[in-house]
Parts: C-alpha cells; structure tokens; sequence
C-alpha cells in the first residue's frame, strides 16, 4: 500500500476545499436555508403533518441528501475533471499508485467534505425546526454509503467528461429530477398509485426513505431494501471504476 | 549488470491506429545521459510516456532495472521522475506544497530537507510560499523539475526541457543535469535541439518515423560520421583550382581567396601532407588556415534526410 500517495492525494483535495470554503460550505448552507423558508414555512403551514411529523421536520433528511448527493457528484468529478482538463493528471498516472490508492485519496477527500456538509446542514436544520434521530448509527450509514457511493459516481463522471458541459448536463438532466422526485418534499404514499409504482424504479426514493426512517421511523420502502439498494449502487460504481482503471478508459491512451 | 532501461520489440498504436512506434529496441545503462534526438513527430514523446506509465504500449517489452513496467510498476515508477514537453498549469497550490504532494504521490515519507535541497538547485527557494499560477512559464517549468526530483529518482525524463526556455533557466537546467550525473543518476533528455545533446549527453539515440535510427556513443558518432575541413586563405586569390590539384575534393570560395578541402576522419590518410606538397609545387602560397568539424546537427540532418 502506497499510504504516502494517499495521503498526499488527500491532504491536497482537502487544502483546495479549506481555499474555496465559502464555495464549499457555505452555498450548500444557504440553499437549504432557501428551502427551508420556502418548502417549510411557506408551504409547511399548510401542509401539517406528514405521518405524524411536522411538515419542517419532515423535509429535513431529504434536503440533506439531496444536498450531499449533488454536492458529492459535483466535489468528486471536478476534483478528477479538473487535472485530465489542465493536464497535471500525468502525474498520478505516472505515479508508483494502484487505481484504490488514486479512488482512496480523491473519493476519500470527496466524501469527506460531503460528511461535513450534511452535518452542518443539519445542524442548520435544527435552528429551524425539532428533529430527533431515531437511530443515530443507521443514519450515518445511510448517509456515509450514500456519500462515498456519490463521490465514486462523480468520479466516473469526471473521468468519462470530454467537456465542461458533460461535466454539469449530467447532474442537471439526471441527479435533479430523480431527487426532486425522490420524496425531499413528500411521502410516495401521497402519490397517485400510478407515480407510487414508477417512483419505486428512482434508487433516489430507497435513499431518501431509509434515511428518513433512521430519522423518524417512518419509510416509503422497508429499511433493508433500502439498505440493499444503497450497497448494490455502491458496488456497481466500484465495479465501473475498476474497469475504468484496468483499461485506462479515457484515462491512458 | 542491467541496463537501467531496457527496451524491446516496443510497438505502439495509437486508438486512431497510427503507429508511433516500430519495433523500438533501446537499452539505457545506469549512470548514462542519453539524448533522443528526433524531428517533431517522431515518437519522442511517446516513448518516454509508455516508460513512465502514461501512455499504454501496445507490444513489447519494457525494462527498468530489470522490473517490467507493467507486473512491477510501482518499483519502476517510484525510480523514475518525468518532467514533461507540455506545460500543465498548476493550479493555485504554492511551490512548496505541490512539491510536497509529488514526493507523497511517489511514496516516499515527508522530506523537507530534499524539496528544500531541490528548491534551492533551482532558484526557487524564495518562491516556495507563492501559487504556482503566479509564476511565469519558466518558473513553472523549474517547479515541474523540482517536483519530479522531489522524490529522489534514479532515472530523469527531460521531454523537450529547454524548448523555449531562456538561456538563464537553460545554464540552471544543465547544472541540475550535471549535479545529477555526479550522484549516479541517469538521465534521459530528447530534444530536437542538437546543441543540447551536444553538450550535455554521453550517448546518442535518433529516431525518425517511430524507428530508432542509430544509437551511438557521442563522440564516436561524431568522429566517425564526421567530416572535417580545412580552410586555406590564400595570399592571392586563385581563378581556378589548377588541374594538378584534381585529385583532391577542394572548393573554391569567397572570391577566390578561401581553398576548403574536405576530407574523412574514417580514412587512413587524410591526404593533407600530399595536398599541402602540391600546393607548393604549383606555387600557391597561403597566410592562414583552420579546420572545422561537422555539428552532431549536420550529422542528424544528414541521417533524417537519408531515406
Ligand atoms: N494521443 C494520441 N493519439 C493519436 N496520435 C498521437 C497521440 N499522441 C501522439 N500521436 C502521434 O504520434 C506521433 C508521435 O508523437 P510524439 O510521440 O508526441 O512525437 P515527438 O515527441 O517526437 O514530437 C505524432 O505523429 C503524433 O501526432
Ligand atoms: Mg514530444
């Protein structure tokens, strides 16, 4: 194991979060605050409860994923997009590293800014509305799984990117709706039961409900599938990065 | 003992299917300064990127010190440092730090008495605090030099390193190269610049069309595809060469007044006693002469033109 490479990878992916914080950090904060007092209380007091929770409350551990999700996507493919585009990647690739060391550093820097984001958004959460936590260390499964397997989502974005456009149509076009339509907002079961049975094909919802579940004990889906289906989008990124990296795709000519 | 970098049967193609390299045959001893020297376009690059691990090979074989590049690539990578032909614009990281993340990314525990030996060599220990972007383009290239030695390699690629650099961070460039010969290190330059393996390299390769010319020790290609001349200024300028001088290969120039005789190094006599005897005998006088020696320029004009 390379641990110096790792490290190396890390520690410079992290020092360019720190130089670009208010980008990092606090445009994630002010958007949920945004939906905070447009979602909650604009159109929370008219929505009172959603199965027993406060509307506000409700919305919370959506909003956090919708937020780590988008904010993984786009830390993890700009931080391999970023060196393929200036031409400073041929360092790593001539370096003495196995594609887990080059994924460790770079998904691992990813991840973790996208931990403390949700963190501090939840903590902003809590300035506005109760929010209890039902099962603490299922929450943060759920919510580490979810941001490694996003960062490593990214990452193949970035790698398969030819341009910038690439880089942000992807997100747009199919990170958005599919977490707009993942239940942020609202419980499937408010569905008409047509959209119910097409929402069960949005991995989003299984996300979104099984962290919503450690929060509050309710869910769209059972818990375990949710669980499963996490596990299954993480494995499936791990298995493209592997042949991504055993064939140099668009990596190595 | 083994070649520090041996190569063989090295085939490349590129996605689009031309071919770079032709069965590329190269081996590089340890301790050698050795000079690709090839047109725009001859594979150049290419080479020295399957070497490193940038670029894939299609076919063959590549050895560094006896480890093949692809079942052992982390003992050949860590050995080897790349400073590359294109300039990628580092970001806003200072000097210092993106120094330190090369010598990490190649495995090696922090060093700060190495970057700080390396800043210094290259005139940039009092830009170690600032971002690289700030730099101009010869500090950015003294910066992607000191990042390669930030990890102490053993081999050195210098891919095009003086290609529009001025003559300060040339000298600076050529003292790193020596200091590095003196330690034990091998370096491996390619230039189309023949001055600069002129100067600088034990050992010659030419490649032309992704084929390895010739290879030879510097000297003796220079010696042995060498042509000499030697200039006579006469005391009085001459119409003609007079025919008893026939036998010999000689110009007239510069109004009659230079006689040039060229002549091989390769042959047993070159002739000069004979000419100076007949010179005489035809009552040529003259107050001055000098010989020349091709440049290792001639001599790679002369093989890349050959086909
Ligand atoms: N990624 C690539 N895809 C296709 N052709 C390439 C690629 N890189 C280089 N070539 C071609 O391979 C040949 C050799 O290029 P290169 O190794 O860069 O030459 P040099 O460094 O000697 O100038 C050139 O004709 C170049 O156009
Ligand atoms: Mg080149």
């Amino acid at each position: 194991m390379n641990f110096h490479a790792i490290k190396a990878i890390y520690r410079y992916e992290m020092a360019r979060m720190f130089r670009t914080a208010v980008q990092s950090i606090v445009a994630p904060v002010l958007s949920t605050s945004l939906y905070f007092v447009i979602f909650g209380s604009a159109i929370g007091s008219r929505i009172t409860e959603i199965d027993g929770v406060s509307y506000g409350s409700f919305i919370v551990p959506g909003l956090i994923m919708l937020s780590i999700m988008t904010e993984s996507i786009s830390n993890s493919s700009f931080a391999i997009y970023f060196p393929k585009f200036t031409g400073t990647i041929f360092e790593v690739l001539s370096a003495p590293v196995s594609y887990g060391e080059v994924i460790l550093g770079y998904v691992g820097a990813a991840a973790t800014k996208s931990v403390i984001i949700g963190a501090i958004i939840l903590a902003t959460a809590s300035l506005f509305v109760d929010i209890q936590i039902a099962h603490p260390f299922v929450m943060i499964t759920f919510l580490l799984l979810t941001c490694i397997s996003f960062c490593l989502f990214g990452f193949i974005l970035g790698i398969w990117a030819t341009g910038w456009e690439k880089l942000t149509i992807v997100p747009i076009l199919i990170i958005m709706p599919l977490t707009f339509l993942g239940g942020t907002f609202y419980s499937i079961s408010m569905l008409p039961p047509a959209w119910q049975t097409i929402s069960l094909f949005n991995p989003v919802v299984y996300l979104i409900s099984g962290f919503r579940w450690s929060f509050y004990e309710n869910a769209d889906v059972a818990v375990g599938l949710s669980l499963g289906i996490t596990v299954g989008f993480l494995l499936a990124c791990l298995l493209v990065v592997r042949w991504i990296f055993k064939t140099g795709y668009r990596l190595r000519s | 003992m083994t070649a520090m970098i041996s190569i063989s049967g090295l085939n490349k193609h590129y996605a689009g299917g031309f071919q770079a390299l032709k069965d590329v045959d190269l081996e590089i001893q340890r301790g050698e300064i050795f000079a690709l020297l090839g047109p725009n376009g001859a594979g150049k690059t290419t080479l020295i990127n399957i070497v490193c691990g940038i670029v894939n090979g299609t076919s063959g074989e590549v050895l560094v010190d006896g480890h093949n590049i692809d079942g052992d690539y982390r003992v050949t990578r860590s050995r080897i440092g790349l400073v590359p032909q294109e300039l990628p614009t580092e970001s806003f990281e200072t000097v210092w730090n993106t120094c330190r993340f090369s010598r990490g990314l190649f495995g090696k525990p922090p060093g700060p008495q190495q970057i700080e030996k390396v800043l210094r060599s290259l005139s940039l220990w009092d830009k170690k605090d600032t971002p690289c972007m700030e730099l101009s383009g010869g500090m950015k290239r003294r910066v992607l030099i000191a990042k390669a030695l930030a990890h102490e390699p053993e081999v050195l690629f210098l891919d095009e390193p003086t290609a529009g650099v001025d003559v300060e961070l040339r000298q600076d460039m050529w003292n790193v190269v020596a200091a590095l010969r003196d330690e034990g290190a091998t370096v491996i330059l390619t230039t189309h610049y023949i001055e600069e393996a002129e100067q600088l390299a034990d050992r010659v390769g030419v490649i032309n069309n992704g084929e390895i010319i010739l290879t030879e020790d510097k000297t003796r290609l220079m010696h042995e595809l060498g042509k000499k001349e030697l200039v006579l200024h006469l005391s009085e300028t001459l119409a003609a060469i007079p025919a008893s001088l026939s036998d010999f290969s000689l110009e007239l120039g510069n109004s009659g007044r230079d006689l040039t005789y060229s002549y091989d190094t390769k042959q047993e006599s070159t002739g000069i006693t004979a000419l100076l005897k007949e010179l005489q005998a035809a009552g040529l006088h003259f107050n001055d002469l000098q010989t020349s020696q091709s440049s290792l320029e001639d001599i790679f004009v002369d093989l890349v033109n050959r086909d």
